[in-house]
């Protein structure tokens, strides 16, 4: 680990999540993964594929009232932007086998410290080829 | 006999969803609980073949699993909501139950 | 399980003194925790342990020191934004010491 990040090496890091939020505990793996990782000040992204869109689905809600008396994650994710995670591609061929479009997701941002902390989209919808060639860029993809 | 027929995991993820629609005789009723919630979603990929299965069989998804996982606006037609009380009445009223995990 | 008396009522902590049950907490038993410390808390105390709760309440996590800081400064001012400020209001770290008070669990990736 050490020699993999030595400090000021920065590395493009993306976390790959594929799973629905709830039925494993993958997608709340990786996002404590991701808030810890974000310590080291690298290039990170997040990309959500296939059940992976399901944790960032708007509305949802698993608090003891709903009955499934789960941790309900999924504020957790609205936090991204406060660690400088700043791009989080979703995948739009997964959307739509879904039954889902952007609408039906999280309104996910990110505040521009360089821009008068100016609101900015965290969320890029992405085609699978383009999402392809944003994982061909990366050095590292953490898989969940 | 009437049987239920639960599934529990997203159809996009497993075959379960496929293998109780193929093998569920007609009259037999199909309940949705945990990720097997998502196939209860309108405009998916699976839809068509949910709603040729309300048909001939009974087709029910339990709604607090819908609400934790916010996809409660989406129901396909002809798909009865229950609750766990809903849950424990139709194991009641079937002679077995069948889950396809 | 360990537990703190505060004020005539048993509240159950875990090994390290968090509390185990969100839920549960009051002023009282941040005064308790603080005073067990060494601490008196003052409204610079409370302000940063008022802001951990509500972005707990609003996020589900504890934020990260360097977020806390970089929170602080933009809400409460830029002189305050820093690490300087906020260890020497809790000696033991913003994020173990003040979110312990504030009844959160340890931050995340707080070793």
């Amino acid at each position: 680990m050490s020699e993999e990040l030595q400090e000021g090496v920065v590395k493009k890091m993306m976390y790959l999540n594929r799973k629905a939020p709830y039925g494993t505990v993958y997608a709340l793996e990786s996002l404590e993964v991701v808030l810890i990782g974000a310590a080291f000040d690298q290039d990170v992204s997040l990309a959500f594929v296939d059940d992976g869109v399901y944790q960032i689905l708007n509305g949802q809600n698993t608090t003891k009232d709903s009955g499934i008396g789960m941790k309900d994650f999924s504020p957790t994710y609205k936090a991204l932007g406060d660690y400088d995670i700043t791009k989080l591609y979703v995948e739009k061929e997964s959307l739509e086998e879904r039954g889902l479009s952007a609408d039906d997701l999280m309104d996910l941002v990110y505040e521009d410290e360089d821009d008068d902390w100016a609101e900015k989209p965290s969320i890029i919808l992405v085609s699978r080829e383009e999402l392809a060639d944003v994982m061909d860029e990366q050095e590292v993809v953490f898989s969940f | 006999m009437a049987i239920l027929h639960t599934v529990n995991k997203s159809p996009f993820e497993r075959n379960a969803l496929a293998s109780c629609l193929r093998l569920s005789k007609a009259g037999s009723a199909i309940l949705f609980i945990e990720d097997g919630v998502y196939a209860a979603m309108s405009g998916s990929r699976f839809a068509d073949d949910i709603s040729a299965a309300i048909a001939d069989r009974k087709v029910y998804v339990l709604g607090p699993d819908m609400e934790a996982r916010g996809v409660a606006g989406k129901i396909i037609d002809g798909i009865t909501v229950v609750d766990y009380n809903g849950f424990v009445d139709l194991v009641a009223e079937n002679d077995s139950v069948q889950a396809w995990l | 399980m360990p537990t703190i008396n505060v004020k005539g009522s048993d509240v159950a902590v875990d090994e390290e003194g968090y509390l185990e049950d969100l839920g549960d907490w009051n002023e009282d038993i941040a005064a308790h925790m603080a005073d067990e410390d060494d601490l008196e808390l003052t409204s610079e105390h409370w302000d940063i342990i008022n802001f951990l709760r509500e972005y707990y309440d609003e996020y589900q996590i504890a934020p990260a020191v360097r977020v806390l800081t970089k929170a602080v400064g933009k809400k409460f001012g830029k002189e305050k934004g820093n690490s300087k400020y906020l260890y020497a209001l809790f000696p033991y770290g913003p994020g173990k010491q003040a979110c312990r008070f504030a009844g959160l669990p340890k931050p995340t990736g707080c070793i």
